[in-house]
């Protein structure tokens, strides 16, 4: 594979400190950013083609400038630690092997949104990484790096997926449960405590660095022509070697399942789910696709968080469909009627199904309440949970029929 | 604690309530009656812990940004979040018993009934469960003699079904305390619970 850019300091000794941090560079690109005016920052991420890469592919640079100009109070950077996506496992090594990349990304960040205070969102079960990452912060308070214009407050989730929704990570952080907030007003006009705030994703952040190290031309080659760089794609499932593989954004989903090792189990594969649980899924025909933002939209799904989880031909896909619809029925925040009473239905009509006490009707009722509820929602859980109710029973209807008793 | 906002006192307020673990599956201790005690002199931080708190609301634009972390606080302290703890660390930030209870109530990491020593989270996602979860989580529940969602007689382990743990590489995993352990077998799951004490 190519460049390694966002694992290049994993294998070091002692990677998560700052010494070893500084021996392989870290911190220059700070060193030049803040010499750099902020709006030059902006300019120089949106060249680089940097998309989201926590879910939603959002442009990085135009969500940056997206900051009233006008705007004289407070503006707050919120780093999503909020992993949770099913088969997401990226952000977690990036925490514990190099939280200083985060640190660093944040502080160039904060100097083009023109920030002072940020806040880290760690999920409530990463204790390790939270821990790690604490460390790491104190480190940078010590030697100076934070608390000169720009400080850095670690909060610690409590156990809910939906607070990876940015709006809901908000409502969160400001000590409420965490319900998603109708949109717009979008967090960068108004966000945590009522005043304009960014939320970007930990590897997203992470990206900043060697952006502003190598230049925008060089990050933006590294992609597509319409997203650059590479990103750590987290594969498991039935594949040889389960692991986090970084890759140019170009790369197929074919190559990837190949780079890891190969389909296992039975060895011939059935179907992927390219993107995190919330991706439709995809059948053994349609690998062939470019795991980009926009590839995989072509392809009918969502590259998401890069969660890609591998179904040898052995794998019940009705079954997966119940374990994935378990988890939306259990984590729908409860906020919006589609999506409380849709998930929970839903569950148990493909659970009835599963146990061989599935109703002919239940395979059309389910696509119609998916089908209706789409988009009715203040937030993008319920379209999350669509996407493979939709696209395991269009696409493996007959699995499904053959589970209903006649 | 103030009742100044008309939140109701904890008598009156339905004893069944603090009975649920956060995954809301009844609590096998609390039918036995003791769990769902709580002794009011013990839901008290000390002045150390009072200046964390304030130190902690200090880190916010508005001080109730740190209810998480102050609750975090209260579990570790307590043991588990009871409606006196609701009530305490509600007088703490001047928000009413009420909000405090919605906040605890909507986040599975804080046990509204005293969780055993150790708690087992084993994950039933999709990677976990292509990996053999379900048979880890059968295995684990007979060697333990509990259900998912209950704690052992003697109070030693919680047993608990868990959305993804984001360890997907290393499946099946489950969370024990404040550790992951990966790639669990039978014999891997046999050797972590005994020596859990």
């Amino acid at each position: 594979m190519a460049e390694i850019v966002l694992m290049r300091n994993f294998s070091r000794p002692d990677s998560h400190t700052l010494s070893a941090y500084r021996a392989a560079g870290g911190y220059a690109a700070w060193d030049k950013a803040r010499e750099m005016e902020p709006t030059a920052i902006t300019e120089e991420v949106k060249k680089a083609n940097l998309r989201g890469l926590g879910g939603a592919g959002f442009p990085t640079g135009t969500k940056w400038s997206f900051i009233p100009k006008t705007h004289t109070g407070p503006v707050y950077l919120v780093v999503n630690a909020d992993e949770g996506e099913p088969g997401t496992f990226k952000d977690r090594y990036l925490l514990e092997r190099d939280p200083h990349a985060l640190i660093e990304g944040m502080l160039i960040a904060a100097r083009a949104i023109r920030c002072t205070l940020g806040f880290v969102y760690v999920r409530g079960e990463y204790v390790q990484p939270w821990r790690r990452f604490g460390t790491a912060v104190k480190e940078a308070y010590d030697a100076g790096l934070l608390g000169q214009g720009f400080d850095v407050v670690i909060h610690r989730g409590a156990g809910a997926y939906i607070c990876g929704e940015e709006t809901g990570l908000l409502s969160s952080l400001e000590g409420k449960k965490g319900w998603p907030k109708i949109k717009p007003p979008f967090p960068a006009i108004k966000g945590a405590f009522g005043q304009p705030t960014i939320v970007n994703n930990v590897e997203t952040l992470c990206c900043v660095p060697p952006i502003i190290t190598r230049g925008a031309e060089w990050f933006a080659g590294l992609g597509t022509k319409t997203q650059g760089g590479t990103r750590m794609y987290s594969v498991s499932g039935r594949v040889k070697q389960p692991a986090v593989y970084e890759a140019p954004v170009s790369i197929t989903l074919r190559q990837l399942i190949e780079a890891a090792g190969g389909v296992s189990g039975t060895g011939r594969l059935k179907a992927v789910v390219p993107g995190g649980g919330s991706a439709a899924i995809l059948t053994a025909d349609e690998i062939d696709v470019a795991m980009d933002v926009d590839g995989l939209k072509t392809a009918g799904s969502m590259i998401g968080s890069a969660g890609v989880v591998v179904m040898d031909e052995s794998v019940s896909i009705p079954e997966a469909l119940m374990v994935l619809a378990r988890f939306y029925a259990h984590e729908s925040c409860g906020q919006c009627t589609p999506c409380r009473e849709s998930t929970g239905w839903i569950y148990k009509m493909v659970h009835r199904i599963v146990e061989g006490r599935g109703r002919k009707e239940d395979l059309d009722t389910i696509l119609d309440v998916a089908k209706r509820g789409a988009g009715t929602t203040i937030c993008a859980f319920y379209d999350g949970a669509v996407g493979p109710y939709i696209s395991y029973i269009e696409k493996f209807r007959g699995e499904f029929e053959a589970l209903v008793p006649k | 604690m103030s009742e100044s906002d008309g939140a109701p006192s904890t008598s009156n307020r339905t004893p069944a309530d603090s009975h649920r673990l956060a995954s809301g599956v009844e609590h096998p201790a609390a039918s036995h009656g003791h769990a769902s005690l709580s002794d009011p002199a013990t839901t008290v931080f000390s002045e150390g812990q009072l200046a964390e708190v304030r130190r902690l609301q200090s880190l916010y634009p508005d001080p109730q940004g740190a209810l998480l972390p102050v609750l975090h606080m209260a579990q570790e302290t307590f043991g588990w979040i009871s409606l006196d703890a609701e009530e305490y660390v509600a007088g703490l930030f001047g928000l009413s018993p009420a909000h405090v209870h919605e906040v605890v109530t909507f986040y599975t990491l804080y046990f509204r009934a005293r969780p055993g020593r150790h708690v087992v989270s084993i994950c039933h996602n999709l990677s976990c469960h292509l990996a053999g979860a379900p048979g880890i989580i059968e295995h684990a529940k007979r060697r333990l003699g509990i259900d998912a969602g209950e704690t052992t007689p003697d109070g030693r382990v919680t047993l608990l079904a868990v959305e993804c743990l984001c360890a997907c590489e290393a499946a099946p995993m489950a969370q024990v305390d404040d550790r992951y352990e990966l790639n669990l077998t039978p014999e891997k799951v046999d050797r972590l619970l005994e020596g859990l004490r």
